[in-house]
């Protein structure tokens, strides 16, 4: 058994940030090494020196035993090292024939390109490991799961045998993740190498030969995916024990407080993107909306919380309809949102925490006497919440931009449950946080519920659905396909919900 | 519960403070000195001595320390002032120069801070010098302290007005600002042709207003030729107001959230669409206040062509100033003493004024690029907070 790909004490720094120290991995030919690590533990950083993005500091990189250097992307090629990026490199308006040749155009009679070529090896390749992809599709045309394996194939046509996978799972319906598990064996067995990169324990255990946890850019160790339990690699990745299961008691749900009924919505691009949503949330009572990205769900926050107008049906909050309301009169009706994406709508970056502490009371008393803000209140108030909801900064004076994700959604916590709620609105609110703060997050969302808040959550990882709703909502493609009691659901019946298809009906499955 | 973290807030801020403001300094400061070395390149280049020349530009823009004891011994010993008002003349003429300037400047920079891209302060600037003469000339018979007030209210109200109207375009339909506030120039300047060769013109041949009630004049503190008056410490004074609205109400707070982030604005319930009324409203105002101190400070009437550039110039110099009052009153009087002095300059060593616009703009684009400071320099990227100046056309 030969080691393809070494890496031996790589170091890099950036200022003030020791971002990767003397870390040795190992990866064995034809085996699956997964790394593991939480946000900013130095994985990405690590990969994109392999590739050849960044230039390593000390250190040395062995492929089959031989030393190489690798000064761009292009070298990484030329030795076999091929990316499939958590965020896809491809050209929507172009097919799968185009964006597989896009950098590496063969002609024919050195102008005209030889589409024709490269279609048959995608078609070849496509064979060969089960991937089903047709190379003349669009990709605008293709579900998430099918454009991930074009950047599977893009990677094979160029004889790649060391595949780094960053992230893949990351935007695929629990059905997807089998299937990709699937091509990953048949990449395996006709002898290709992975580096298999997640922060996701429970993949790890199931497809991983090696596993490598990295925290805070050094090596912590290595484990044998058999001796190995979730518990033991949460540990490793966080450096303290880690409650994975949320403590909850039973719900006390009381009566509705945001009834939604009928619900049109259409997004920026005037498209209906919800199509006659019907719901109720109860005080006390955590509603999870679980739904692959992209199915209405983030049309419906927005309809819910002012930011996009209702094309038809109602919402009445504690009784009162919205409709034709501002963000801040549904705010001020005692609603707290938790947006989906905290740098666009969460944050300001640019200000300093304490500014963002009062985003949306910067108007009212204390903070503000008239037109005057007030600064002992707001430098108080934000010193209380960040040692409260344990935000870790320097001081209130730093700004959000400066912070790390998990503390920048603390900062939103703290911010949306330090005002009088009715209805807490949660949208993705761990999505790339790291262990300990989405435990932290997690037991908050618990805490608003026994206190009689009525959650909506709504997240596209089906196990945070699981561990906190009480009822579940599945979204697709616009609709509820059904409400089901979270005590009696199960993973592979909301998977196959989420992918459009009722538990009853097996004949229609895929 | 409030146990803090930090032994020393303030302590902490208070450093905070101190760095930021280091390196918000530093590249500008450096963009100055580079805009001037390639100046003296471009100046030694065509053949002469950037010496000499600078010589003469530091001379006009501030005097001579020789003169300025000369005029101070003749004052002393004769009681004659003659020698006196020749060696303060060219530093007095700086801040006159730089009294518009620092309006203009925060027009530009309000815009900026609001993520607006404020290109009409040059017609705003326009349509308050003809407003604040218009009051100026044609109400008789009021005392000062009615009068002053007056003209000036009316060069800031006709400067909102001009504003408001891209502002409240953008808010209603969408329409860029940038496109509307250049169409608003030029609409600005035939209306101001037209008005100077009709409704407002003086008796006689020029195409000029006529000249305004002395009871409307900002009061000079010398006799002539010092010009030298009150409009450069209403300046001083409105820097500081837009510094407290900026930075101390809700409304600038709103202002700034807007500019930095308009998707959590809108999240956070503040009124968009209000807010670019709102400061397109007040960036006329400040820039019509421009054309006000400048007719009823310097000029006393209005003529054809009348502004140098005030206000196109006004964007660099809030770029310069980083958008903030502060930075934008330096600026100001950095680009004051350039201009003034340039005179000068042209005069005794016979380098053309144009030079100094080789200057401003290398200046501008060290400012834009500051990749470029940093590289010559070696001065090391450091995160901190980013200003906003304007987003691209998209939304």
């Amino acid at each position: 058994m030969t080691n393809v790909l070494e890496l031996r004490g790589i170091t890099k720094r950036f200022p003030g940030v020791l971002a990767n120290d003397k870390i040795d991995i190992t990866l064995r030919e034809g085996k699956i090494l997964a790394l593991l690590g939480e946000n900013g533990a130095g994985k990405s950083t690590l990969m994109n020196i392999l590739y050849g993005l960044y230039k390593p500091d000390e250190g040395n990189i062995f492929i089959r035993g031989k030393e190489v250097d690798i000064h761009g992307p292009n070298d990484a090629i030329a030795q076999g090292i091929g990316m499939v990026h958590q965020h896809f490199m491809l050209v929507p308006v172009m097919t799968v024939t185009e964006n597989v040749m896009l950098g590496i155009e063969p002609t024919k009679n050195g102008i005209f390109l030889d589409k024709e070529k490269v279609a048959k090896s995608i078609r070849e390749i496509s064979d060969q490991y089960g991937l089903e992809v047709d190379p003349h599709a669009y990709i605008k045309d293709l579900p998430v799961g099918i454009q991930q394996r074009v950047e599977i194939i893009k990677v094979l046509y160029r004889h790649a045998d060391i595949l780094i996978l960053d992230e893949p799972t990351a935007v695929l319906t629990p059905q997807e993740v089998e299937g990709l598990f699937k091509i990953i064996a048949t990449l395996i067995k006709a002898g290709k190498s992975i580096i298999f990169i997640t922060h996701k324990l429970k993949e790890v255990l199931a497809v991983a030969d090696d596993i490598t946890v990295l925290r805070l850019g050094q090596v912590v160790g290595s484990i044998d995916p058999k001796k190995a339990t979730s518990e033991i690699l949460a540990t490793m990745m966080v450096g303290r024990d880690v409650n994975l299961v949320v403590q909850k008691q039973p719900a006390k749900p009381g009566a509705p407080v945001l009834v939604v009924e009928n619900l049109y919505v259409r997004d920026e691009r005037q498209h209906m993107t919800v199509q006659g949503v019907s719901f109720d949330v109860r005080k006390g009572e955590v509603l999870g909306v679980a739904g692959v990205q992209g199915n209405g769900q983030t049309e419906l926050v927005y309809a819910l919380t002012g930011l996009l107008p209702l094309e038809t049906g109602t919402i009445r909050l504690l009784n009162e309809p919205i409709r034709h309301t501002t963000p801040r009169n549904i705010l001020e009706r005692g609603v707290a949102h938790i947006p989906e994406d905290r740098q666009r709508h969460g944050l300001i970056l640019s200000f300093p925490i304490h500014d963002n502490m009062v985003l949306c009371t910067y108007y009212k008393p204390p903070f503000a006497k008239g037109i005057s803000m007030q600064e002992k209140p707001i430098f108080s108030n934000a010193e209380e919440l960040v040692s409260q909801y344990d935000v870790r900064t320097p001081s209130i004076y730093v700004n959000a931009g400066n912070l790390s994700g998990g503390n920048q959604q603390k900062v939103i916590v703290a911010r949306e449950f330090s005002r009088p709620i009715e209805v807490l609105i949660a949208s993705q609110p761990t999505r790339g946080l790291d262990v300990g703060s989405i435990e932290y997050i997690h037991s908050q969302i618990i805490k608003k519920r026994d206190e009689g808040t009525g959650v909506l959550l709504v997240s596209s990882e089906l196990d945070e659905i699981l561990a906190l709703s009480d009822r579940i909502a599945v979204m697709y493609k616009g609709q509820i396909m059904a409400i089901v009691d979270a005590k009696k659901a199960t993973k592979e019946q909301l998977g196959l919900l989420m992918a459009g298809v009722h538990p009853s009906d097996t004949s229609n499955k895929n | 519960m409030s146990n803090t973290t930090a032994p020393a807030p303030d302590a902490g801020k208070k450093e905070k403070k101190r760095s930021a403001l280091a390196q918000e300094l530093l590249v500008p400061v450096l963009a100055v000195v580079t805009g001037l070395i390639v100046g003296a390149i471009v100046i030694a280049v065509s053949g002469e001595n950037p010496f000499v020349a600078y010589g003469a530009l530091f001379a006009g823009s501030f005097g001579t320390p020789a003169d300025f004891i000369e005029g101070f011994q003749i004052y002393f010993s004769t009681g004659e002032t003659r020698e006196l008002v020749k060696a303060i003349y060219p530093f007095t003429e700086s801040l006159v120069t730089a009294t518009p300037y620092i309006f203009a400047g925060l027009s530009v920079a309000l815009g900026f801070r609001c993520g607006l891209f404020n290109i009409g302060a040059e017609g705003q600037f326009f349509i308050g010098a003809l407003t604040s003469a218009f009051v100026g000339y044609s109400l008789k018979g009021l005392p000062m302290i009615v009068h002053l007030p007056l003209a000036i209210l009316g060069g800031a109200l006709g400067g909102a007005l001009w504003g408001t109207i891209p502002g409240y375009l953008k808010a209603r339909f969408g329409a860029h600002e940038v496109v509307n506030t250049i169409m608003m120039n030029w609409i600005a300047f035939k209306l101001s042709d037209w008005l100077l060769n009709g409704p407002m013109k003086a008796s006689g041949f020029r195409p000029v207003t006529p000249n305004i009630e002395p009871s409307a004049e900002l009061p000079r503190f010398f006799a002539d030729p010092l010009r030298f008056n009150l409009g450069f410490f209403i300046a001083l004074l409105v820097a500081y107001l837009v510094y407290w609205f900026l930075f101390k109400t809700t409304l600038g707070f709103e202002i700034r959230s807007v500019g930095a982030n308009p998707d959590a604005a809108k999240y956070a319930g503040m009124n968009i669409v209000r807010n670019f009324v709102l400061v397109m409203f007040l960036a006329g105002g400040l820039a019509g206040l421009a054309g006000a101190s400048q007719v009823l400070g310097v000029d006393h009437w209005v003529g054809q062509g009348f502004s140098a550039g005030y206000g196109f110039d006004a964007i660099a110099l809030a770029l310069l100033g980083k958008s903030h009052p502060l930075g934008v009153v330096l600026s100001a009087l950095l680009f004051g003493f350039l201009r003034s002095g340039a005179t000068d300059m042209q005069s005794m060593a016979r380098i053309p004024i144009d030079i100094i616009s080789i200057i401003q703009g290398m200046v501008i684009i060290f400012i834009a690029a500051p990749d470029i400071i940093r590289w010559l320099y070696r001065v090391r990227a450091v995160k901190k907070e980013e200003t906003v100046l304007t987003r691209g056309w998209g939304k």
